[in-house]
């Protein structure tokens, strides 16, 4: 009898030889079959009764539709059992572990969500006078204020809408301190180890990347560094690094890397991403950092990956803070002002423009700060840690059978392996992740970093338990005895019991479908229409 | 002709002033199914180490760099229709462009082919 790990048989026949019924409806229970929405809504139904307009039938001067659009129409039961239905087919952080690299998939707090859904908070417009919402003010003024605290920083641009909108507002900021120094360096250096937005951010504003290579141990070469400083003497901008970098290794020459851009005239951006495995431990002020963005979508337990939406909060050091942009919170005598225009501004304040239309993310502010007030400075310190430990738990459980490029050392949040110990395996690294499918986990990130063979980079959330950690393990041991012993065809075809099988990646981006056509559109006449 | 390769895995092949530059076997092989390709326009001028062209494959998108200092005279405008011709003929049909060599002794620091595969084994 087949047994799940808690020892419960997964099915009532004695054998494994379990008989599985052909089924008319093509679903398999639970499991079932969603046809698109297109297929089965009809044009001629509406979910809804509508009175007759009372309105003029056309007013358009001839720009009136001239084909119905085939919207497919549902009653109300049937949409929702179509989402419902199709919800079922998703992987989530709620439904199990989520080991994607680089991303954080943190658990999203329930008490998050009852304090966003506060109606002070919830009901609030944006284009409501300030004066209304003093409260919501004060919410982001006390979240900056923390922001402040937990790196070390002077300032903190608070509309950002996510992490690449952040580096963009902090490179600009950059930008901006040198125009006002009436300078116009030319080079941002970007290290291998860094996330990919970072050079695509740089190469935005107009900047030439220069790339600067890693060490054989992952983190920046300081020589070659030095040599590429010298090299561009009195044109480099500055530098974009991740850290703890996307080898999951915290750079320890940090410091010095920031003495030395300092010393060429340049400012030191940090890309926070990976912010959630030194918070309560490190502060990226103390570092040398001139700016740097924080994801309060993984840091701080705002939901994100489709749930979303991103915030990307910049801080930014003694030297960019007058450069922050439009809008921004200013303490005065009578309470907190909601700065909105250049008029607005006073001396020293000079902001480099406006990001956003409005004041950020409200919803992820009050999510963030409810996770950032119920753990506490001593919580967050230890979701740090853990987040770290775990990590950990799970390069020592696997580094005997998989393959560390960097050889056997401490990583951070993140544990990256290469795909070396699949070598003569016939399984690549694409075939394990599909496997994994099967085992009923998202896979890790894959081929990222590019400077890693293969890679798999592993970031199990802090909030898993042992148990959860330790399945996990045996799971990917078994799979990688699997490949050693030759099961190849558990690999190259998998996955086998997803709801789909492989997808054909090279066709979808050779020859993407990206409309779906209706079989037959009816023509039909405005005066038809009109009826 | 003379055939030259790079670290970055491209090969040059120089007849008189004329270099037509590609990608290796082995470049197309770790990128997997190619999906797309970015050309330059004729008449770029390039220097070593310049982009030169966009290559994207299922897995990854990465750059062809500019092996020499030139000019560009032509780019292979089929490949752009056709991505999967790098997959199938890297080191033929499917090269990427062609440029005049603009610095000759920028050739010296490139691999002839027996240099190139023992590169390749190092990896």
């Amino acid at each position: 009898m087949s047994m799940n790990t808690q020892g419960r048989p997964t099915s009532a026949g004695d054998t494994t030889e379990t008989f599985r019924p052909k089924t008319f409806t093509g679903n398999r229970a639970l499991d079932m079959e969603e046809p698109l929405i297109f297929e089965f809504g009809s044009v001629e139904t509406c979910g809804v009764d509508l009175d007759e307009a009372d309105t003029p039938e056309f007013e358009l001067g001839g720009h009136e539709r001239q084909a119905e659009i085939g919207l497919p129409g549902l009653a109300e039961p049937e949409a929702m059992r179509h989402y419902v239905r199709m919800s079922r087919n998703n992987y989530a952080i709620d439904s199990g572990l989520y080991p994607l690299g680089s991303c954080t998939m943190k658990h999203n707090p329930r008490l998050n969500e009852k304090m966003a859904r506060l109606p002070g908070f919830a009901d609030i417009h944006p284009l409501q006078p300030a004066s209304t919402v003093p409260g919501a003010l004060e919410l982001i003024d006390e979240l900056a204020h923390w922001l402040m605290v937990s790196t070390g920083m002077e300032a903190v641009a608070m509309s950002p809408k996510a992490g690449a909108h952040g580096e963009l507002c902090g490179m600009m900021a950059i930008k901006a301190a040198h125009t006002a120094a009436n300078r116009s360096p030319e080079i941002v250096l970007v290290p291998e180890s860094a996330h990919g937005t970072n050079p695509a951010t740089a190469a935005l504003l107009g900047y030439k990347v220069v790339s600067i290579d890693a060490k054989d141990d992952g983190t920046v070469d300081l020589d070659k560094l030095k040599e590429t400083i010298a090299k561009h003497d009195g044109n480099i901008a500055g530098i974009m690094l991740t850290n703890p970098n996307t080898c999951g290794l915290f750079e320890r020459d940090i410091r010095t890397i920031a003495d030395l851009i300092h010393a060429a005239g340049g400012f030191f951006y940090c890309d926070g991403a990976n912010f959630n495995a030194i918070v309560g431990k490190a502060r990226p002020g103390d570092l040398g950092v001139d700016a740097m963005h924080i994801n309060l979508h993984k840091t701080f337990s705002t939901p994100h990956g489709g749930g979303g939406p991103g915030s990307g909060p910049v801080v930014l050091s003694d030297k960019l803070a007058a450069f922050a942009p439009l809008p921004f919170i200013r303490k005065t005598d009578s309470g907190l002002e909601l700065v909105e225009t250049n008029e607005a501004t006073t001396d020293g304040e000079q902001p480099f423009g406006r990001m956003t239309a409005f004041q950020g993310q409200m919803g992820m502010y009050v999510r963030a700060l409810s996770y950032m007030m119920s753990h506490g400075s001593d919580g967050l310190r230890q979701a740090s840690e853990d987040a770290v430990l775990n990590a950990n738990y799970i390069r020592v459980g696997l580094q005997d059978l998989m393959s560390l490029p960097y050889g056997v050392r401490p990583c951070m949040h993140e544990v990256l392996f290469d795909d070396s110990f699949l070598k003569d395996t016939g399984v690549t690294t694409l075939d394990f992740a599909k496997a994994m499918i099967d085992e009923g986990y998202h896979p890790m990130t894959m081929y990222f970093p590019l400077v890693v063979h293969g890679a798999m980079l592993i970031e199990p959330t802090e909030s898993e338990s042992r148990a959860s950690l330790d399945l996990f393990i045996a799971t990917m041991r078994d799979l990688v005895m699997s490949a050693k012993r030759g099961e190849t065809e558990r690999f190259s075809g998998a996955p086998y019991l997803a709801p789909r099988r492989r997808l054909d990646e090279t066709s979808a981006a050779r020859k993407p479908v990206l409309k779906w056509t209706a079989p037959e559109p009816v023509e039909i006449s405005p005066s038809e229409a009109a009826e | 002709m003379t055939t030259y390769y790079s670290k970055d895995h491209e090969w040059i092949d120089v007849e008189g002033d004329i270099a037509t530059v590609g990608i290796t076997s082995y470049a197309q092989e770790q990128l997997g199914d190619v999906v797309y390709v970015e050309l330059p326009e004729t008449g770029k001028s390039l220097s070593q180490g310049d982009e030169a062209a966009v290559v994207e494959s299922v897995k990854a998108a990465s750059e062809v760099y500019a092996p020499i200092d030139g000019e560009v005279v032509e780019a292979n405008e089929v490949l752009a229709e056709e991505p999967a011709k790098v997959n199938e003929d890297p080191e033929g049909a499917a090269w990427f462009l062609k440029m005049k060599v603009g610095n000759e002794g920028q050739l010296a620091d490139l691999m002839d082919e027996a240099a190139y595969k023992a590169y390749v084994e190092t990896l």
